[in-house]
């Protein structure tokens, strides 16, 4: 079980939870590219390869997770995108990946719910890579 | 109720004499008012009974806004009807009308809750007035309960992003005890020493948040709990200077003050602290390494200006406006990395208020803001 030669772009806003997400991906073996806000995130995306992209929503600009997951698609459609969010318990807003329109529009693979557990994080991290 | 839309008045008779039911129909059928003072126009939607126990019963079936009322009914008397529609959760207002009109019958009505009395027999135009009487009140009843449901909607709101920005740190505690747990032999000395310091850190903020809702909430206590006395501000200024300069020196930010002489204030000190407290703390917070802040006081018989400038990252002009709401942070590239609650503006306003005064903001993204709060002496 191991990640190694693996690249993984981590994007969050909340400088602990990316600290966190990232040891625990290092721990298997990854490379963590990280980002914490839109622009170093898109400057990574344009920059570097990597080969899985695990995305926070990002509230705080609305649509930076969706616009970053777009963005990477538009790259590379091979590259597996999950999207992470707080947003259903907070604002009551609800997404789901049940449609093919909704995955459509939302353009990524899985979607996980804050707060994501360190097994929850591996177990997705080996899904797809 | 939106302002200017049609109100519509579901009104229940309660009469016996088919004479009188039809003259109140002929006077209500063509009778739309308007009140004058809230631009809306009323209509009259009108159901009839004759008797005791079919109003009970109509009571149960249905919602009504306002009743007339005969006291004399064949089955009873309309006092039972008002005995009735006093436990209603929403009870319409009721009007009695009566030929037995006596001073022992009015005020038992009006212990139960009638609204108004009309003695019979009454003229249209008295109807007309009794009428447009109970549908101001009904409109205004109904204001003072929606403005009470709004309160508790913005309370409930407040409530559940406070609950979020607690356990926002709790969560990220949390999670690195999670890793330190697992043991520090694969730690690197680094991953270790930041992982402390930034709980450490949450735990600051997180402090700050519940002194900065103690601050809040005394404020909004109201009148009773302030302290009020002659306090000299040039002495509150530099001792929260002095309290802040730790923070400013490890940034190497200069605090400057100017003031050209002792300036008193009748008012609560505290709430003075809180404002110096919480403006110089933003201006550091926001400013560039290397950065400068400059606190004047401005002093006239009539008011006291305070105007705090950073050197700093500036504002936005679309995040200005709601700068000073409860919990809005303006979260960009530039404050990421900063903490805070909040709250500290909203406080600063609300203190602000009480002297009758206000807060302002002028910003230059990139090159600064001043935050000037006028006191006026009048009413500390």
């Amino acid at each position: 079980m191991s990640l190694k030669d693996k690249k993984i772009l981590l994007v969050d806003d909340d400088h602990d939870y990316l600290f966190q997400q990232r040891f625990y991906l290092e721990e298997l073996g990854a490379t963590v590219l990280s980002a914490q806000t839109k622009k170093e995130a898109k400057e990574r995306i344009e920059n570097e390869d990597f080969d899985l992209a695990i995305v926070d929503l990002m509230m705080e600009e609305m649509d930076a997770g969706v616009v970053l997951a777009h963005t990477i698609k538009k790259k590379n459609p091979l590259i597996p995108v999950v999207m992470v969010t707080g947003v259903s318990t907070q604002s009551k807003i609800h997404f789901d990946l049940q449609t093919k329109g909704e995955r459509r529009w939302m353009q990524v693979d899985n979607l996980l719910s804050k707060p994501v557990r360190s097994e929850q994080l591996k177990e997705i991290a080996l899904r797809y890579l | 109720m939106m302002d200017g839309e049609e109100l519509k008045i579901r009104v229940l008779v309660v009469e016996d004499e088919e004479a009188m039911a039809t003259a109140i129909r002929r006077t209500l059928q063509n009778f739309s008012s308007t009140l004058e003072s809230l631009k809306r126009q009323i209509s009259f939607e009108l159901s009839y009974q004759t008797t005791l126990k079919e109003s009970l019963e109509a009571l149960d079936h249905k919602e009504y806004d306002l009743i007339l009322l005969d006291y004399k009914l064949p089955d009873g008397n309309g006092i039972e009807i008002l005995n009735k529609i006093k436990d209603l959760s929403d009870p319409p207002i009721a009007i009695m009308m009566t030929a037995y009109a006596n001073y022992e019958t009015a005020v038992m009505a009006t212990k139960l809750g009638a609204f108004d009395f009309l003695p019979k027999p009454f003229s249209v135009e008295e109807l007309r007035m009794a009428i447009k009487k109970a549908t101001n009140h009904l409109v205004l009843i109904r204001q003072a309960r929606s403005f009470e449901e709004e309160k508790k909607k913005i309370r409930f709101n407040f409530i559940s992003i406070l609950s979020h920005e607690l356990k926002a740190p709790l969560g990220a505690i949390e999670g690195y005890l999670n890793i330190l747990e697992r043991g520090t032999e694969k730690l690197s000395k680094d991953d270790y020493d930041k992982m402390i310091s930034r709980s450490k850190e949450r735990l600051l903020g997180m402090r700050k948040l519940i002194l900065d809702l103690l601050d809040l909430t005394r404020i909004e206590s109201g009148e009773k709990r302030r302290n009020l006395t002659t306090m000299n501000v040039t002495t509150i200024l530099s001792d929260v200077i002095e309290l802040l300069q730790l923070d400013a020196d490890k940034r190497k930010i200069k605090i400057e003050s100017a003031s050209a002489k002792e300036i008193s204030l009748f008012g609560d000190t505290l709430e003075i602290q809180i404002i110096l407290t919480n403006l110089i703390s933003n201006a550091i917070k926001y400013n560039r390494e290397g950065g400068k802040v400059t606190v004047s006081l401005n002093d006239s018989s009539e008011k006291l200006k305070i105007a705090v400038t950073d050197t700093g990252i500036g504002i936005e002009k679309d995040d200005l406006g709601r700068l000073f709401n409860e919990f809005v942070r303006i979260k960009n590239e530039e404050t990421v990395h900063i903490l805070g609650s909040g709250l500290g503006l909203s406080t600063v306003k609300k203190i602000a208020h009480l002297y009758k005064g206000d807060v302002k903001v002028l910003s230059t993204v990139g090159v600064g803001s001043t935050f000037e709060v006028e006191l006026y002496k009048d009413c500390g």
